[in-house]
């Protein structure tokens, strides 16, 4: 997965002379006819199942299309429409906010860990196989059980601890109820991560730890200066897909707070799900897809740019 | 020693590891025993909520209150009999393994197929490296901008169930599935694919016979990455589906949620019968699950 930046063993192919080719006269760029039957179906059906709808989204983005009956093109009305509305502008604030503090929390989580677990500790393959669990729970599902223990465990032992934010539901504390999401999505994808990580430190020879110590560098210099720089590529990869799986949060908020308190917790895909499916606003929330398609892209693109440089520059 | 030696067979760490450890004692030193403890403690964070997740499923209303973290004093086993009638466990498990395994065996017959094909022509065909390129940006399209526009397609092709399910899992996993087939495809050297072809084989035969076996550890990890996806999926069955009679187990949990939230004895009960089929799956395989990921992640 993390290997769009590492080297595969590039094969290189010599240039197709299928040993059935009759002739040497073939055009060298000849592919076999059973290649293009593999890819044939697989392409149009993924044009119409993904593409199509995703050109649908923006046709639809210019027209007042309700979901049902007739429509007209309305220009750029509908993306005009969307900034000065407070409920889309504050989806966008929370979902940012969040994205931004998950994604941060669990690259640091996960890598610390990552490198816990590849040290010389006993138990190893168990507490390994025990961090991976999360991964295998239905985040909605989890959700519900951690929806119980914001609202009625917690509560509980911040009254007897005696701390003030503790002592109520944090889900039902308008400016609280983001954390939850948090520590929710945190922990759900930290699982995968430190996985991913596990991955990467297995690829660091440990000779080169071993010509560090005697050369005395610090635990922190060993860090900064192989660990680290060795696995940029799978840490350029998990913060993009963290950051953006992130952005398309979903299953935690339905599961922790409805949106709620108010619409302090709805994240964009909230928004789009109810407006486009309940509220009849079926072609502004398609542009206000469209718009967060344009936003996804370009982030993930500026990330993969910023942390891809850092990567040559190490 | 013996123990220790015990204690590894038990928790099934493969005996390489154990000699890897050793090796590491001799050239740097002692196992780090704090920070095994450290992490044993750190684990309590994901053991925690699933141990009250069992708890609570086989309490009693009346002995829920307080924290909750403590042991049941009888266990109530009817919450799962109330919860199994309440969701109709049976129809919703039978949707859900139907989808998973519909869609595991339709991902893993054609992904790596279409992979194949990307891998040993995108050198050659600028096509094929453009369909490389176009399958693969689709990870960065959120589902919601597709979301709208297909709920409506499949409702007019007649696809809003199962089946239109199954398709859509293996369409939309095909992004991810051709990034991680294609990097470990390109690492399969050619040879054995040219002498089955000196013998006569069709390109297809080459496929079936020679490479796909050969994708076994990568099958493997799209396998795992597939079941739990799809197992655990939320959001495409409930714009997707139509019909009641077609909810997936994490569509019942939010259905019925309404009726929980006077009942939360029961509600765990259903939780649990959630997670249960795949963490069960999950402890007895670990180690394969654990390898299988990291080998997506390495190739």
């Amino acid at each position: 997965m993390a290997t769009a930046a590492a080297p595969t063993p590039a094969h290189v192919a010599p240039p197709p002379e299928p040993p059935d080719a009759p002739r040497p006269l073939r055009p060298p760029s000849r592919v076999p006819r059973a290649f293009w039957w593999m890819v044939l179906p697989a392409v149009a059906i993924f044009f119409v199942f993904h593409t199509l709808p995703v050109l649908q989204g923006i046709f639809f983005s210019f027209t007042d299309y309700a979901g049902y009956g007739t429509w007209q093109f309305v220009g750029l009305r509908n993306y005009l429409n969307l900034f000065g509305n407070d409920r889309i502008a504050h989806s966008y604030l929370f979902t940012f906010q969040f994205a931004i503090v998950a994604t941060v929390l669990t690259n640091a989580l996960a890598l610390t860990i990552a490198m816990g677990l590849n040290a010389r500790i006993r138990l190893q393959t168990t507490l390994r196989g025990l961090y991976f669990i999360p991964n295998v729970l239905a985040v909605l599902v989890v959700g519900y059980v951690f929806n119980y223990l914001f609202s009625n465990s917690l509560p509980v032992l911040g009254q007897a601890l005696g701390v003030e934010w503790l002592s109520t539901s944090i889900l039902a504390n308008e400016d609280l109820a983001w954390l939850g999401i948090v520590v929710l999505a945190v922990w759900q994808a930290c699982a995968f991560n430190i996985i991913l990580y596990l991955a990467g430190l297995q690829t660091i020879p440990g000779e080169l730890y071993e010509a560090a110590s005697l050369d005395g560098a610090s635990t922190w210099r060993r860090f900064r200066s192989i660990t680290f720089p060795l696995i940029s590529a799978f840490f350029t990869i998990n913060m993009v897909l963290s950051l953006k799986n992130f952005l398309q949060v979903f299953d935690h908020v339905i599961a922790l707070t409805n949106g709620g308190p108010g619409t302090a917790t709805e994240s964009i895909s909230l928004v789009i799900y109810r407006g486009g499916f309940q509220g009849g606003e079926y072609a502004y929330q398609t542009a206000n897809a469209v718009v967060y398609l344009v936003v996804i892209i370009v982030l993930s693109l500026a990330q993969l740019r910023f942390l891809q440089s850092r990567e040559v520059e190490s | 020693m013996s123990d220790t030696v015990l204690r590894r067979k038990v928790t099934g760490t493969p005996s390489r590891s154990g000699r890897r450890l050793r090796r590491r004692d001799l050239a740097e030193g002692k196992v780090s025993w704090p920070l095994t403890i450290l992490l044993v403690l750190g684990s309590l964070t994901v053991l925690v909520p699933l141990y009250f997740t069992v708890v609570t499923a086989l309490k009693t209303p009346a002995q829920l209150g307080g924290a909750g973290f403590g042991v049941p004093e009888s266990w109530t086993w009817s919450n799962f009999a109330d919860a199994w009638r309440l969701t109709n466990f049976p129809q919703a498990a039978g949707n859900s393994l139907m989808l998973t395994v519909g869609a595991l065996v339709l991902t893993l017959l054609t992904n790596s197929l279409v992979s194949y094909a990307i891998a040993r022509q995108m050198a050659h065909h600028k096509v094929f490296k453009g369909l490389y390129f176009y399958f693969v940006s689709a990870l960065f399209v959120p589902f919601p901008i597709i979301m709208l526009p297909v709920v409506k397609l499949t409702a007019q092709l007649g696809l809003d169930n199962q089946i239109g399910l199954v398709l859509l899992y293996t369409v939309y996993g095909l992004a991810f599935n051709i990034f991680v087939f294609v990097a470990y495809i390109k690492s399969i050297p050619l040879e054995l694919e040219e002498a089955a072809r000196i013998d006569g084989a069709s390109t297809w035969a080459v496929f079936w016979r020679i490479v796909f076996p050969l994708l076994a550890p990568m099958n493997a990890t799209v396998a795992i990455l597939t079941v739990i996806w799809v197992w655990n999926d939320f959001m495409l069955p409930l714009v997707i589906l139509s019909q009641r009679d077609d909810l997936t187990l994490p569509l019942t949990q939010y259905v019925f949620q309404s009726q929980f939230n006077t009942n939360y004895t029961v509600a765990f009960a259903s939780y649990l019968m959630q997670m249960a089929p795949l963490l069960l799956v999950y402890v007895v395989a670990q180690r394969w699950v654990i390898s299988g990921v990291t080998r997506g992640a390495i190739k």
